[in-house]
């Protein structure tokens, strides 16, 4: 391998070299302009490109399943449920002014810092490492499958219950949240004004469309109710 | 049973009575007299069958170590000879008849179970002091007695004369006990041993390597415990306890211990002249002064209590003049006739509703409201002045003839300025002694007025006591002084004729003045109205007493005397009389030298510690407090800071690792 | 190819992500940011099985079946974490992270009222609850 890696100087790149580099640039570049631009719909559309660039880096590391499942996992789903918060959140369209906080230049300073010593350690670490594309694609459906079931079976199984939780935990969270929000006080009154179903209210658990105010008008009335039982 | 099995059981059944009762107290009252009376009274058989075992003869001594104490082993031990035998039968007939008559006195009190039970505590302390024939052991009782003493003075704790009573006693008495103990220290260090027997036998092979400094220390705890000038502030005052409980501290337990502890550590004081001089300059002052108090009090009970002062300085100037043996027959005497007077002054007290003379100088008829303690507080009081054939008379003459012989140059061992010390001060104290017991007994029984109100008769169990002690009284000292030789060193305690002739001479004009001085001011008594009388006549003995200890100083301006022009001792003293009433301002003088000093240091601790000692302590606060409002600036709530500040720490970290793992 | 090529380019992206996380303002951008640096990792991890896999022969491929595990962990991630985003903003009007500041000392005036108008809904609640 250092043998190999000798004869394979940065200053004559291979043709898959060449190719990583440019695609890498694009990534990069697009990295970067998903973290600094102020348009906020941009931003994920810019991830996609970077998501995509990257998919492209794994087809040509020869992982070409993984780089399937990126595409259809990030570019596929994340990304779009990152627009749906964005709309959800009525985050501004076009350039809004505040997309940065106050925190930027120490921000730059850490990733530069980092970057820097990262890059560093790298370079120095593996820069006679020579990776051997030639042969059999070591990412292919088949040699990742093989791999998954038979050595990370269990793994793969737990994560399957982990992804379940996280689907449930989801679920949870959005339903609170959106129970008590949709407790509108403002037109309580107009809701519950001569309503004659309001006592029936009562034996109803309230979900997520009993309105609060509705069980506020049954405690008014609860007493006379009970009156007229007796 | 062996003598020492007895002798084991005298301090102990006391002592157990105290647990029991205080066990019990609260839960069975019905046993509370019984187990206040009942092992009392086994001990004071007891104690008579030791005296009849041990019949004056040789000392027997017993000891057991328990376990080895260093180098100088502390045992339990037994020393009886015929001082202990005879003072343990005094304490046990002492303490009996105080039980018996406390049933009665304190019928009604809801504290009777606590304060029987530490009656009996005391009691078994002062057996114990008695029995004991080790130091450590002997000082155990000491303190025990200490404590009790507290306790039991400051029985009517809801009036603040009781309450300050009791912590006097138990200071002053403590401030004789640090030198006492650290002189039974060097005691025992330079004989090297706490036993008694051991001691003394170091002592008497010349073993002492500074006897002086020695014996003044003990003589501090002496004069703490046995009310010694300049530690007998605290006896006077300590009159706010009920009146069975000055009967027995006064009689037979607390301060003829010191007595009891310098007759039997003697030869130890003798190895000093030093000591025995200064020994009798104490007895001389202690004798005058109280004598002197004793006839400005206004306090049946102070008068007694400054008689009791005096008749401790007559037994501290027998051994002062070397003659224990007459020393411990005052106290047998004087433990009789001493106690009867405080039991009958009781009864006294509960008839009249109030303790002023000078109230009772107003009333006639109190005698036939009480002839029991009329008749035998007449004895008692004659037996204090020491008119033959009372008992009084003869332990008195002994001190007298025992001081004499020292002057006269039959006893080689004591310096002679001792002896005439003893004498010349004894001599006069008769006179005073005579004196201020005639003006109890006029002022008390001979008052002219108002009738006496009728509280109809006193418990049996109080008037029954007063004529068992009134025996000894009368006649403890006429029927044994030719005995008791045998039980003592062996010296002749037989009168002599001239201090005899002299003593009484000097006693009958003490009575004759004073009575002269009754008849010329009596007169002025009706013209004053005076007299304050408890709220509650009917209430038991205790309550009247309480009431009228509290009543005294609002109704008369002081505790200690009032402004009575009919008291015979207004006449007698002259201008002397204004400053023997408060005690020729001895406790002035202490609040001078040791309390104002004490609380001015007490003030600069408080200025030290509040302007000081706190300053540094808000200067170590400050530092702190300006670091936490600067780390409290840090925390913005903004957590993307946060991480920024924990990235940037793992940035250099990571970074400082490669350069060490690199050997950049 | 030279190892370092994806390793140099997964160090840039993990920072492009790490700025991201510190300096942008709204909490779906940081999530955006946070989905870059998982990203990173997933390059890194994919080129150093291929490496290995060539030079060692080795055929568990565990950096591939982690690189699957932790895009699955980033989808499970991001679905909670824009849940929580979607109920931060809907209890308190919006998602930027520097107006979150709760744990701030000394901001006496946010905290109680954020803290009144959560007991507020909180007794609401309780009140259904009792009636219903």
């Amino acid at each position: 391998m250092t043998l190999s890696a000798a004869e394979h100087g940065f200053l004559s790149p291979t043709g898959v070299e060449i190719a990583f580099l440019l695609v890498g640039l694009v990534t990069f570049g697009a990295a970067l302009v998903t973290v600094t631009t102020r348009q906020l719909v941009h931003a994920a559309l810019w991830l996609v490109v970077t998501l995509g660039g990257l998919a492209v880096e794994y087809l040509l590391l020869t992982a070409e399943f993984i780089a399937w499942v990126q595409v259809l996992i990030y570019v596929g789903s994340v990304v779009v449920l990152l627009l749906f918060g964005l709309m959800l959140t009525k985050a501004p369209i076009g350039r809004s002014p505040d997309a940065d906080s106050g925190n930027r230049w120490a921000a730059l300073t850490v990733a530069v810092a980092a970057a820097a010593a990262l890059v560093w350690v790298v370079v120095d670490a593996f820069r006679t490492t020579w990776v051997d594309l030639d042969g059999p694609a070591s990412g292919s459906t088949a040699v990742t499958g093989a791999s998954l079931f038979q050595n990370w079976v269990l793994p793969f199984e737990a994560l399957s219950v982990l992804l379940l939780a996280a689907l449930v935990g989801a679920i949870v969270l959005s339903r609170k949240a959106k129970a008590e929000s949709s407790s509108p006080p403002v037109n309580s009154r107009a809701v519950t004004g001569g309503s004659p179903s309001v006592p029936d209210s009562r034996n109803h658990p309230i979900g997520g469309q009993a309105p609060a105010g509705q069980s506020k008008s049954a405690v008014q009335q609860s007493p006379a109710e009970q009156e007229g039982a007796r | 049973m062996t003598t020492t099995t007895l002798a084991v059981l005298v301090p102990l059944l006391p002592f157990l009575g105290a647990v029991a009762g205080l066990l019990l107290g609260r839960t069975t009252p019905g046993f509370v007299r019984p187990l206040a009376v009942v092992p009392t009274l086994a001990a004071l058989v007891l104690a008579v069958l030791v005296a009849a075992d041990q019949g004056g003869g040789r000392a027997v001594d017993a000891a057991t170590e328990l376990t080895p104490t260093g180098s100088v082993p502390i045992e339990l031990s037994l020393h009886l000879d015929g001082f202990a035998a005879l003072v343990a039968v005094l304490v046990g007939v002492v303490a009996t008849c105080v039980q018996i008559y406390s049933t009665g006195y304190l019928r009604d009190d809801p504290r009777y179970p606590s304060y029987a039970a530490l009656v009996s505590l005391f009691t078994s302390a002062m057996l114990l002091v008695v029995y004991s024939g080790d130091l450590i052991v002997l000082l155990v009782g000491w303190e025990i007695m200490g404590i009790c003493s507290y306790f039991l003075v400051g029985h009517y704790w809801e009036t603040p004369e009781a309450r300050a009573a009791s912590i006097k006693a138990f200071l002053v008495t403590k401030l004789g006990d640090v030198p006492f103990l650290i002189g039974l220290f060097a005691l025992a260090t330079e004989t090297g041993s706490f036993r008694i027997t051991k001691v003394l036998g170091a002592v008497a092979h010349g073993g002492l390597g500074h006897p002086t400094v020695i014996a003044l220390l003990l003589l501090a705890g002496v004069a703490g415990k046995s009310a010694q000038f300049p530690l007998h502030s605290w006896l006077p005052d300590a009159m706010a306890g009920p009146t069975p409980v000055s009967a027995l501290i006064h009689a037979a337990t607390m301060v003829a211990a010191g007595v009891y502890f310098v007759a039997r550590l003697l030869p130890v004081f003798e190895a000093s002249r030093a000591a025995m001089v200064v020994l009798a300059v104490m007895a001389a002052v202690t004798m005058l002064g109280s004598g002197l108090a004793a006839l400005a009090q206004d306090d049946i009970k102070r008068v007694l209590a400054y008689s009791t002062i005096g008749q401790l300085g007559y037994m501290t100037g027998a051994l002062a003049v070397g003659e224990r043996g007459a020393a411990v027959f005052h106290l047998l005497t004087h433990g009789a006739f001493k106690a009867l007077l405080f039991l009958a002054a009781g009864v006294v007290i509960h008839a009249a509703g109030t303790n002023s003379l000078a109230a009772m100088s107003r009333v006639s008829n109190l005698r036939d409201r009480v002839p029991d303690a009329f008749w035998t507080m007449t004895v008692a009081l004659l037996a204090l002045a020491a008119i033959p054939p009372f008992s009084g008379f003869f332990s008195k003459e002994s001190v007298l003839g025992a001081a004499e012989h020292v002057v006269t140059g039959h006893t080689e061992h004591v310096p002679a300025a001792s002896g005439w010390i003893t004498l010349v001060a004894g001599l006069l104290t008769a006179l005073l002694t005579a004196a201020y017991a005639t003006r109890l007994w006029l002022l008390a029984f001979h008052g002219r007025g108002a009738e006496a109100p009728d509280h109809g008769r006193q418990p049996l169990t109080m008037t029954v006591v007063l004529w068992v002690l009134a025996v000894p009284s009368l006649a403890l000292g006429g029927f044994t002084f030719r005995l008791l030789p045998d039980w003592f060193d062996g010296h002749d305690l037989t009168p002599t004729l001239t201090t005899s002739v002299v003593g009484t001479g000097l006693a009958l004009a003490g009575v004759i003045v004073t009575y002269a001085a009754w008849r010329h001011t009596t007169a002025l008594a009706a013209r004053v109205p005076l007299g304050a009388v408890a709220a509650h006549p009917e209430g038991d003995a205790g309550l009247v007493e309480a009431e009228a200890i509290a009543s005294h100083a609002p109704a008369y301006g002081g505790v200690a005397h009032a402004p009575d022009p009919a008291d015979p001792g207004r006449l007698l003293l002259g201008p002397l009389h204004r400053h023997a009433a408060v005690g020729f301002h001895l406790d002035a003088v202490y609040a001078t030298l040791f309390v104002r000093p004490v609380q001015a240091g007490a003030s600069l601790v408080r200025f030290l510690d509040r302007e000081v000692v706190e300053t540094y302590v808000r200067g170590a606060g400050a530092l702190p407090r300006l670091l936490g409002a600067a780390v409290r600036r840090a925390q913005t709530g903004n957590v993307q800071t946060y991480v920024s500040a924990l990235l940037a720490g793992t940035v250099v970290l990571a970074v400082a690792v490669l350069l060490v793992a690199t050997g950049a | 190819m030279h190892l370092a090529y994806p390793a140099v380019l997964a160090a840039l992206l993990f920072c492009t992500g790490l700025y991201g996380v510190l300096a942008r303002r709204n909490a779906i951008l940081v999530l955006m940011s946070v989905e870059l640096m998982l990203n990173a990792v997933n390059l890194n991890l994919v080129a150093f099985d291929v490496w290995l896999s060539r030079t060692t022969r080795d055929t568990l491929h565990s950096g591939q079946a982690l690189t699957l595990f932790t895009i699955a962990i980033a989808a499970a991630e991001i679905g909670i974490g824009l849940a929580i985003v979607l109920a931060v903003y809907r209890n308190r009007g919006t998602s930027d992270i520097d107006k979150l500041r709760d744990t701030a000392e000394g901001h006496e005036t946010d905290g109680p009222d954020s803290d009144a108008l959560a007991a507020e809904q909180a007794g609401r609640a309780g009140k259904t609850e009792a009636t219903a």
